[in-house]
């Protein structure tokens, strides 16, 4: 295998049975990793966008794009890797949070702009959302309080300006 | 996820009186100029089978096992050009067309596979012959689609037509549950394309056109490699204007035989593993290659990175996806063979290529095929070649896989497309005769002979009696060498001659085809050969099986060892 690095593709298909397991098996079947897969309905209703981030060569990347095209319900991939794009990763963190730590976990973040969603006298549940380098961070600086779980969406992505991902 | 939403463009029309789904289905069928179609029944496509009773101009052919019915649907869509159909019941009818389906999707031929299901009520349940079919055939077919809804019964099956023949065609999977076929509605035809939101390209960008044109105009040694592409789109008629006006030398694939005359000077047939030495030295020095209809298979190429190293790449396919898949292309152009072969030959100029004809011809001279004739013995090869003086390339040969086939490559010159049926892409032993009596459906006017292996024949020769019964006028020529040749031949090359499992023992084949109703000649000495086939060839009331007992050692040569190059083709001098 030649060196691989994470590729995001932007797929917009029909919302219809079976369209994930086409897509998912498409991707599956060339022996690649998916890093992250999110998947919701779009301003049309009959049309959903996934958001894909696989690990794979550089040079695959449109190579997959133009495989998903070939599937009938596909409407439009796109290989963003490149573009100039807003990328956003939502996470829940349920954290260690005794009265003693409280303090210290809520200065991490406020750094991190995270809301409080849950508490109680033993844990407290964050909401972050940004890149996933910044999910990543908050993350590593929470560890040492303990993370008893963690939930992320997925890399959602638009490319920026007027044109369309 | 909601239900598939109307595209807008497509209008519902044509109402009709009250159907069943199955009468529906046949409809359907009739609407899409479905002559014949292949299959074998069972429970759960009953409802089917009971419409077709009464549909006397849609002629159902019952074989006895559901891979010979997608092979010769293949065969049917392969030989005539248009959607070949098979039908299978729910469960095990379903997933006996797997193979063949596979194949056609490899091989990129449009088949339209309707199964039945279990009813409604019961999917998802493991009910008595219950598979989950659309999930099983997903990597297999271009689309699929389970029918939920009596009145989606008609738009499925146009839906199922138009993709699987435009574009790069493929197969196409439509099951029906049985409660759904049995239910009535009154059904309601799609009016204009049924899949609104799939175009394909089909002419290619002018800019690219020009640059391709300058490309071949200012080329040194170039040459034209031309894939089942050409077939699919009918441009055979392109390809050869755009040949004779160049002199440009065309080498073929084995999916692109017959896509020109190969008795044409211009010609220099196949190429890849088993290809010609001149084909394969010429593509190895060319100086720009024009590729149409053709996707770099590794049988073609050998080791990727020493396939034409010299050359620079115009790249013509359909299917985007192909156009750099395996090597780059400096002309890409996304469009239909036909009509982007048509503005090349318009447009095109000769380059300047004496020098580069001079070494062709020499290395043609000098590397033909050839073959040895051992005392007694009958070389595969002497048939190969007996099969092509006979017939002088006209009729339709359909193949199995293995030696035989890829020396029927080599000896067979078709004169035009539609001639050579061969599992490409797949390799489908047990291919060759079922394709062979679709051939004989599509095309009933011409000579169609199967040629096949002594064991991929027993792979679906129980269908002999389907031939029988609708005394089909059909050769079928079994190259008997005792073996499976292929397998023995690489055990020979490169497993130290350790024959572990590859030597058969065989029935009696000729008596196989007596005791089928079919006739048999068995041929032992080459003095025998010419005469049976002269009169397997004017047989025209059934079947004849001609068991010819060829020399067991000889392998297929020249050959390119796969994964290498050029440069280590074992040849035979
Ligand atoms: C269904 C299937 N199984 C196995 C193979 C592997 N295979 C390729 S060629 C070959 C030998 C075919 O023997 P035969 O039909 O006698 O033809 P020959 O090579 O002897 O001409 C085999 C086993 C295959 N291609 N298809
Ligand atoms: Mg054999």
């Amino acid at each position: 295998m030649s060196e691989t690095h994470t590729a995001t593709i932007s797929v917009l298909v029909e919302n219809s049975p079976g369209v994930l397991v086409r897509v998912a098996g498409l991707i599956r079947r060339r022996g690649v990793n998916i890093h992250s897969l999110s998947v919701g309905p779009t301003e049309n209703p009959a049309v959903s966008r996934m958001t894909i981030v696989v690990d794979t060569p550089p040079d695959r990347t449109e190579q997959f794009a133009k495989q998903l095209r070939k599937l009938v319900e596909v409407r439009r991939a796109t290989s963003i890797d490149g573009a100039a794009t807003v990328d956003r990763e939502l996470a829940l963190i349920k954290v260690n949070a005794t009265p003693g730590t409280r303090m210290e976990i809520m200065e991490i973040a406020n750094v991190f702009r995270a809301n409080v969603v849950d508490l109680t006298d033993r844990t407290m549940t964050l909401e972050v959302t940004g890149k996933g380098e910044k999910v990543d961070a908050i993350l590593s600086l929470l560890s040492k309080h303990g993370i008893r779980e963690v939930a992320r969406t997925g890399q959602v992505t638009l490319v920026r300006g007027p044109q369309a991902t | 996820m909601a239900r598939q939403i109307e595209p807008p463009s497509t209008k519902r029309a044509s109402r009709a009186k009250t159907m069943t789904g199955a009468q529906v289905l046949v409809e359907a069928l009739r609407r899409e100029g479905v002559e014949v179609l292949f299959g074998h029944p069972g429970g759960a496509s009953l409802p089917i089978y009971d419409a077709l009773y009464d549909a006397r101009d849609v002629r159902h052919i019952l074989v006895r096992h559901e891979q010979v019915a997608a092979h010769a649907a293949v065969g049917f869509a392969r030989a005539s050009g248009k959607v070949g159909v098979c039908t299978a019941t729910s469960g095990p009818g379903a997933t006996n067309l797997v193979t063949g389906i596979t194949d056609a999707m490899m091989d990129s031929v449009p088949v339209v596979a309707i199964t039945g299901q279990v009813p409604r009520p019961v999917i998802g349940n493991d009910a008595f012959q219950e598979a989950d079919v659309t999930g099983v055939t997903m990597p297999i077919t271009k689309w699929n689609h389970l029918v939920m809804d009596v009145g989606d019964v008609a738009p499925s099956v146009q839906r199922a037509f138009y993709l699987a023949r435009t574009g790069r065609p493929g197969p196409v999977l439509v099951d029906i549950p049985r409660d759904v076929s049995q239910e009535s509605c009154t059904p309601e035809f799609l009016e204009g394309v049924p899949v609104p939101e799939y175009h394909p390209a089909l002419d290619g960008t002018p800019k690219q056109i020009t640059a391709a044109v300058e490309m071949l105009a200012a080329a040194e040694r170039p040459v034209i490699y031309a894939g089942g592409g050409i077939i699919s789109a009918e441009a055979s008629v392109e390809l050869t204007a755009l040949a004779e006006r160049t002199r440009i030398p065309v080498t073929l694939t084995l999916m692109g035989k017959g896509a020109m005359d190969e008795t044409d000077p211009l010609c220099l047939g196949m190429l890849g593993m088993h290809g010609s030495v001149f084909a394969n030295y010429a593509v190895n020095e060319a100086d720009v290659i024009l590729a149409v209809g053709a996707r770099f298979d590794d049988r073609v190429t050998g080791r990727l990175r020493d396939f034409a190293p010299k050359a620079r790449f115009i790249h013509i396919d359909i299917d985007p996806a192909e156009i750099g898949k395996n090597k780059p292309a400096h002309v890409p152009i996304v469009g239909d063979a036909k009509r982007v072969l048509g503005a090349l030959a318009a447009q095109a100029r000769a380059p300047k290529i004496d020098g580069w004809w001079a070494q062709i011809e020499e290395w043609r001279q000098r590397y033909p095929f050839r073959y040895r004739q051992r005392d007694g013995a009958i070389s595969a090869q002497y048939v190969c070649e007996q099969i092509n003086r006979l017939t002088g390339g006209s009729a339709i040969v359909a193949t199995d896989v293995g030696q035989h086939q890829m020396w029927m490559a080599q000896w067979y010159r078709p004169r035009g497309p539609r001639s050579f049926i061969s599992s490409g892409g797949l390799g489908t032993m047990g291919f060759g005769f079922p394709a062979a009596m679709g051939a004989k459906f599509a095309c009933p006017d011409r000579q169609v002979i199967a040629v096949v292996g002594d064991g991929g024949f027993q792979m679906t020769m129980q269908d002999l009696i389907t031939a029988v019964v609708h005394r089909m006028a059909l050769p079928i020529i079994i190259l008997n060498n005792g073996a499976l040749g292929m397998v023995r031949q690489w055990q020979t090359f490169f497993y130290h001659d350790r024959r572990s499992a590859s030597i058969l023992r065989n029935p009696d084949f000729a008596r196989i085809a007596e005791a089928f109703g079919a006739r048999g000649i068995r041929v032992e000495r080459p003095e025998q050969v010419d005469a049976a086939l002269t009169m397997a060839l004017a047989v025209e009331d059934g079947p004849v099986v001609v068991d010819i007992l060829c020399d067991p050692e000889e392998n297929c040569l020249p050959m390119i060892p796969s994964g290498q190059s050029v440069a280590e083709m074992i040849i035979d001098e």
